[in-house]
């Protein structure tokens, strides 16, 4: 393909052809003759298995958990609960200082969530630690639950998390996270039209093909190797060594072959409990999930609401953009306090408004709780904005990729949380894309450039 | 639990171990005899990840008891290479990017080698179809078929 060399001139060239050919992985040779290692090719000689008892209710209090029956089924070796773990509350961004620590390793005293970890039954076989898992016996009183974000944030609402003491998460800026840039209600006042819609997504599950796990095997020295399919090996190695209170010096983690992830092993899930577990039977012990238990426990991508309320001028402008993001976190906040940060940051799109002001909220209810996948936070976002710009375009009867030339931010422009625009290249590649699907746009478009306001 | 004798042929060569009753070839396979190349994606005949072939049919191990492939002829991708030489379907995977994380892969090859040691040269339909049952989450699928068509393309080449 010819390239326009107008923008980034000094760096492009014309002879790249890597695009559309395949190239040899390094992993590859691995892979197609079986040799890869993941995590659950290994094998230890009298390695445990861990299956987890999990609430079967969306929120409710523990009045007593029994585990005796559990602990006398023939091939069982222990049976953990909340107070054998040092440091049952945690939570995983608090390594950057994004608290409070709100989530348990297992539950102590309530559950949030439908398949909460409650109970961890360690035993010689799978079907063991299984069918002593189902002896557990949990007394529960069933609380009322909150499913819908706007009616968890609403006065009155049932508490879904007790270390946040409200439905939201606090920012240092308040109820949720705010961008204010010019003076949005003038701009709604001077605008030929206003068009406002709200956009709502489900949660979405990665569904690697390969579950979420660990095995882990404690060493001669006083030291455990966890081999792991995370997809934050440091994270995992920090948040493990806090929640376990034991210098991370005591802790191998050996991975970073994953079979499949797409953000949906990111979180510290599976191998403090499965540390805890060699730790305290002084055998090596795998923790894998079952297909349903990745399908119906890790976290998924957030559920999210986007109210879009645009004003724009006849001439194709975009004069004033009100943004309110809802982020589903579920019971925890895992990466979601993040995710609906990032959102703050991205709702304008690529586009130069000059009147923004954007609300992000990070909701809790009693849903599983989300996390990472996929540009989490952004990609939601993105396809509200731009379903808004081809339903704007047709409001005021324009072509929808030139309204996008119009309103594209181009070198120099402010964005509204105050990062000027550099290496844009917006408008380069909308030209190419529209050679490229055959979907014309006038001359003046063709001859617009990133580097300038002129045109 | 009462132990079942197994003995059959993988790779080639004479395997034989005792096993609890009920186990699945996928879990003898993996945790007792040590060839780890089928995977577990699911335990429940849903993903492919733990395809074999035995007596030259493609099966999913993970809903095969160990105790019924007595006498057995069990074929899978780790034993594919002869002598450190691709196959050429391994050679083709590698060459068209039909792996990204790998999961999938063994599965895969051994759903594309049944076909092409049933039809020399595969329609694109075929092979679509008989790799059907085979779940690539990373969504490599228009590589995987690149690969074994071009596989199939070289094995003919080779026979002409
Ligand atoms: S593990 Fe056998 S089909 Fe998924
Ligand atoms: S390469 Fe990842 S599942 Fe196919």
């Amino acid at each position: 393909m010819e390239l326009r060399k107008s923008y980034f001139a000094d760096v492009r060239q014309n002879g790249l052809n890597e695009i559309g050919q395949p190239r040899p992985r390094l992993d590859s040779p691995g892979h197609v003759t079986g040799k890869t290692a993941y995590f659950a090719d290994r094998n230890f000689p009298g390695m445990l298995h861990l299956k987890m008892v999990r609430s079967p209710h969306h929120h409710a209090r523990i009045r007593s958990i029994d585990t005796s029956e559990a602990e006398k089924h023939p091939g069982v070796v222990k049976v953990l609960t909340a107070k054998d773990v040092p440091h049952n509350v945690y939570t995983i961004l608090i390594l950057i200082q994004i608290g409070p620590e709100d989530e348990t390793v297992l539950a102590d005293g309530k559950v949030r969530w439908k398949g909460e970890a409650v109970v961890a039954v360690l035993a010689e076989t799978e079907r063991a630690a299984q069918e002593a898992a189902a002896k557990v016996k949990v007394d529960y009183e069933v609380l009322p639950a909150v499913f819908d974000m706007e009616e968890a944030l609403k006065p009155g609402a049932p508490l879904v998390n007790e270390y946040h003491g409200q439905n939201y998460y606090l920012y240092d800026s308040g109820e949720c996270r705010k961008v204010r840039f010019g003076d949005v209600e003038a701009g709604f006042g001077q605008a030929d039209h206003i068009l406002e819609q709200s956009y709502q997504s489900s949660p979405i599950e990665h569904a690697p093909t390969e579950t979420t796990g660990c095995v882990v095997a404690p060493e001669g020295n006083d030291r455990f190797t966890c081999y792991t399919n995370t997809q934050a090996m440091f994270f995992t190695l920090d948040n493990a060594s806090i929640i376990l209170q034991m210098p991370g010096s005591k802790l191998h983690f050996v991975g970073g072959t994953v079979g499949g992830g797409f953000g949906g092993k990111v979180d510290v899930i599976v191998e403090p409990i499965a540390i805890l577990g060699a730790k305290l039977t002084g055998r090596p012990v795998c923790f894998i999930y079952s297909r349903e238990e990745e399908m119906q426990i890790s976290s998924p991508r957030a559920a999210e609401k986007v109210v879009i309320k645009d004003g724009v001028m006849m001439d194709g402008r975009i004069v004033a953009r009100k943004v309110t993001g809802y982020t589903d976190a579920g019971a925890y906040s895992r990466h979601s306090p993040y995710g609906a940060q990032k959102g703050a940051a991205h709702y304008p799109g690529p586009y130069t408004i000059p009147n923004v002001w954007i609300d992000t909220y990070c909701v809790y209810t009693n849903r599983t709780p989300s996390s990472a996948m996929r540009g989490f936070g952004v990609t939601i976002g993105d396809f509200a904005l731009e379903v808004q710009m081809d339903k704007l375009a047709r409001l005021i009867g324009m072509d929808p990729l030139e309204f996008r030339f119009v309103n594209a931010y181009r070198d120099g422009d402010m964005k509204a949380h105050r990062q000027p625009t550099e290496g844009a290249a917006l408008i380069e590649c909308m030209q190419e894309a529209s050679r490229a699907a055959n979907w014309p746009v006038a001359e003046k478009y063709m001859a617009m450039s990133s580097y300038t306001k002129g045109a | 639990m009462a132990k079942v004798p197994v003995q059959f042929t993988l790779n080639g060569s004479e395997k034989a171990e005792f096993v609890d009753s009920g186990t699945t070839l996928l879990h003898a396979l993996r945790d007792k005899i040590g060839d780890t190349s089928p995977k577990g994606g699911c335990h429940q005949g849903t993903c492919g990840a733990c395809s074999v072939i035995i007596d030259g049919e493609l099966r999913l191990s993970c809903l095969t008891l160990a105790e019924t492939c007595n006498g057995a002829d069990i074929r899978t991708t780790s034993g594919l290479a002869e002598a450190g030489v691709l196959h050429p379907l391994q050679r083709a995977f590698l060459d068209a990017f039909a792996t990204q994380c790998g999961f999938c892969t063994p599965g895969m090859i051994m759903a594309a080698k049944v076909l092409l040691d049933h039809t020399a040269n595969p329609s694109r339909e075929e092979v679509v179809e008989a790799l059907s049952g085979n779940i690539c989450r990373c969504t490599g699928y228009e590589p995987i078929i690149q690969a074994v068509l071009t596989a199939a393309r070289a094995n003919s080449q080779n026979a002409a």
